[in-house]
Order: C-alpha cells, then sequence, then structure tokens
C-alpha cells in the first residue's frame, strides 16, 4: 500500500453506510443539519469545520473543507487564521497542563 | 504485486458524458424560448489578462467590432424588439464603436446593459464614456471577483483590486448603485480557482457587509458564476492539474432544473464580427447558433421559438447548481 490516504477514497465515505445503513442515514442527516445555514452562516460552520479538520488532522477533511470554504466565499488569509486559531487552542491546551506539572513538581521538590 | 499490476489498478483518466446525452438521459430537450436579449460582443480587446478568461481577451488582441458590423447589429436591434441589450467584450470601453453601438442601440431597447471590467472604464481617457453611460441610463454589470486583495487581484492581475475599488466610489459618486438614482450596478463575481462559486445570496450579503464597512461601496445586485472551462481559463486548469477534478466537479453537479432558465433559451450573442451565437461562451467555442453560421444583416427577427441551441460540454457550466441565468 503507497499510502493510508489516497484523495479517490473521499467520495467513498457514504458506502460506509453499506453494513449499517440506518446509522449511516442518522449520521448523515445530522451532518447535513448541522452545515445548513442557521444561527452561523454556511461559510463559518465551514471555516470551524476546517480549523478541526486541523486539529483531528484529518486529511479527508482538510481537503474537504479547504474546497468548501473557497466555495462559502472564504478565502486563503480566512482560512490561514482560522487554522491558527485552533493552533492556538491546541498549543494553549499543552501549555496549560503545564500548571499541573508545575503543582506536582512543587509538590515532590524541596 | 509489481508496477504494472498497480497501473491496472489505478483509476483512469475518465471523459465527461458527453452534454447531449445528459440532457437526453434526463428526457430534456434544450431549444429556444422567446429571445428577448441581444448581447454584442464588441471583440476581444482589453487591458487586462484575467486567468479565467473563456475568451482569450487580452491587449494584444485584434479581433474587434467594425463600424459597418455595428451598423449591421443596430439594424438588427431596429426590426428585433429586444427587452434588454447586453454589451460586453474583451473591455467594450476599449472599442471607438461602442459608442456609436450606445447611441444607436439606446432608443432601440427598454435596457441597455454594459460589462466593465472597472479598470478599463476609468483609466483617464474615459470620462466621455463615463457620461454617456450616465446620461442613457445604461444598466452596468461589473466584475469583481473577491472582497479579498490577494484573491482578486491573482484573477485579475496585481493592482487590479484596488483600482477597481476606486472605480466602484467613483460610480457610486456618479449615483450608480444608489438605490433612488435608478442607476443600476451589478456585480458579477466568478471565483478565484478551480472551484464553484459560493450560493449567489450568501455571496451578495456578504459583499454588502465588506464593500460598504471598508469602502463605503453600494452596488443593486450580485451574480455568481463559475467560470467556464474554455480559453485562458481551461489553459490554467490544464497548466495546475486542475481540468479533470474542475470537468467532475461541474458535470456531478448538473442541475436538471436549471435547464429551464438558461440564458441561451432566451439570449442572442453576436460577435465582433457579426456572426450569431447561442451565448458567449459558444463564441470561444466556435459554435454557430443553432450550428449554422449566420450573418446578423441575414436576421429578419429574433430566433423563433424552438430553434435548436448548440451544444458542448462547457455547457455544465451553466447547469451547476443553481445555473447560470
Amino acid at each position: 500500500m503507497e499510502t493510508y490516504y489516497k484523495p479517490e477514497d473521499l467520495p467513498k465515505f457514504p458506502e460506509m453506510g453499506q453494513q449499517a445503513p440506518g446509522l449511516s442515514e442518522k449520521f448523515f442527516d445530522y451532518y447535513n443539519a448541522v452545515f445548513a445555514e442557521g444561527a452561523l452562516t454556511e461559510r463559518e460552520k465551514s471555516l470551524i469545520a476546517l480549523a478541526v479538520a486541523h486539529a483531528v488532522q484529518c486529511p479527508y477533511c482538510i481537503d474537504a473543507f479547504t474546497r468548501g470554504c473557497l466555495e462559502k466565499g472564504s478565502n486563503l488569509e480566512e482560512m490561514t487564521e482560522a487554522v491558527h486559531v485552533v493552533t492556538a487552542i491546541r498549543g494553549g491546551a499543552s501549555l496549560v497542563h503545564g500548571v499541573q506539572m508545575r503543582n506536582i513538581a512543587e509538590k515532590l521538590s524541596m | 504485486m509489481n508496477g504494472d499490476a498497480l497501473q491496472e489498478i489505478r483509476p483512469t483518466e475518465r471523459t465527461p458524458e458527453p452534454f447531449q446525452q445528459t440532457l437526453l438521459r434526463h428526457g430534456l430537450n434544450l431549444e429556444r424560448g422567446k429571445t428577448t436579449i441581444l448581447q454584442v460582443n464588441v471583440g476581444l480587446l482589453c487591458n487586462q489578462t484575467c486567468h479565467h478568461c473563456h475568451l482569450n481577451a487580452g491587449s494584444g488582441r485584434t479581433e474587434n467590432m467594425d463600424s459597418e458590423t455595428a451598423d449591421a447589429v443596430i439594424a438588427y436591434a431596429g426590426r428585433s424588439c429586444f427587452d434588454a441589450i447586453d454589451i460586453t467584450g474583451g473591455a467594450p470601453e476599449l472599442n471607438l464603436n461602442t459608442f456609436k453601438l450606445m447611441e444607436g442601440l439606446s432608443p432601440l431597447t427598454q435596457k441597455i446593459m454594459f460589462r466593465s471590467n472597472l479598470t478599463a472604464l476609468d483609466d483617464g481617457k474615459r470620462d466621455d464614456l463615463m457620461d454617456l453611460l450616465r446620461e442613457k441610463r445604461v444598466h452596468i454589470v461589473a466584475s469583481l471577483p473577491s472582497i479579498n486583495e490577494a484573491q482578486a487581484d491573482a484573477q485579475r492581475g496585481e493592482g487590479i483590486f484596488r483600482r477597481s475599488i476606486a472605480v466602484l466610489r467613483r460610480l457610486n459618486d456618479m449615483g450608480y448603485g444608489q438605490v433612488e438614482s435608478g442607476l443600476v450596478l451589478d456585480l458579477v463575481c466568478n471565483p478565484a480557482g478551480a472551484f464553484l462559486p459560493a450560493p449567489q445570496e450568501q455571496l451578495s450579503k456578504r459583499f454588502r457587509e465588506v464593500l460598504m464597512k471598508k469602502w463605503g461601496i453600494v452596488f443593486n445586485n450580485l451574480f455568481a458564476f463559475a467560470n467556464v472551462p474554455l480559453g485562458r481559463f481551461r489553459n490554467w486548469l490544464e497548466g495546475t492539474g486542475n481540468l479533470e477534478s474542475y470537468l467532475e466537479r461541474l458535470v456531478s453537479n448538473f442541475n436538471a432544473c436549471a435547464i429551464e432558465k438558461l440564458m441561451c433559451r432566451t439570449q442572442v450573442s453576436v460577435s465582433w464580427d457579426g456572426y450569431l451565437y447561442d451565448c458567449d461562451f459558444n463564441i470561444a467555442k466556435g459554435l454557430h447558433m443553432g450550428k449554422e453560421k449566420i450573418h446578423v444583416s441575414e436576421m429578419e427577427g429574433p430566433p423563433p421559438s424552438g430553434s435548436p441551441i448548440a451544444v458542448g460540454d462547457h455547457c455544465y457550466t451553466c447547469t451547476a447548481g443553481t445555473g447560470f441565468t
């Protein structure tokens, strides 16, 4: 196998419904409802999805939502900022655990 | 598994189903309704060389409508009673016969539309044209692909965005886009890349908010259209390895419901040399109206309802999603 991730696999996503059609239908109905225009615009939701795709490091999602963001009218500047937002949260989440490290170290140290 | 075996299981390049076949499969027949709009392409000369141009328009192009053909177009409009006449190019600002066309055509129709790339309209030499547009209450249809400078310049050329914004502000100062003036300024937005446009309503709302907030610009309507894979845009798609996936994107978004409202059903296009086509994209493709080479001077009136429309695979652009009307 050349790679675990192949771009041509992305359109096969609906095939996940073949052995569990009921669950799949529920998932995709929910998925489509989530991304429909609501209190947030479709464009804003795509930007959130793009950022989260980077946090969960899903190449399929990055591919789909990069195109999705462009097709909802976002530009590279906005998309880059969205990735920085999630990067800040990820980095911050690591860094803030340093407080625990400090607490434990203080307790153990003279 | 050896290399040859791997080659066998790789997907082969797919060519899309011919557009005509897709129509047949859906039980559709694309033919003219009542033709109410005349589109006049005055030529391929342009001051810009936009990456998405389906006509390969640019500064070196010499295919431009001459005075005799402009007269023939005016005479045709005189015997046809079109509701609207749409002047396009290239950059129609650069053809001197545009003045003659506007003077001659404006008494013959309720609405004249003028397609502008904005920068050609305000290059320091067009004050008389600006005055004529306002005097004739010509409806301006201006290209603005994005509210993002980098995206707009990537499609249209460096510095074009800022110049376009300056011209939009000048048009607003003249009354264009101001509701109470009746001077209509519409925007046309084509994506800056190998992707489909955002939904028109959402894009319009965002353009309206951002253009007002950042530059105090107003406009009447915004139209979002997909880029047609012809001319310079097709070359760009090929050169960047995007052609196949873009065509697939258009084909997979085929919307049978878009057929009824396609512009080719109600519009006839005349090219710079006076020959007739079903749309401006067919000019780029060299597909004459109903596949017959007919000069505007030979036409007695609008093409009749029920006339056939010449189609090609580029027609998938106009049927993708909500369509190109």
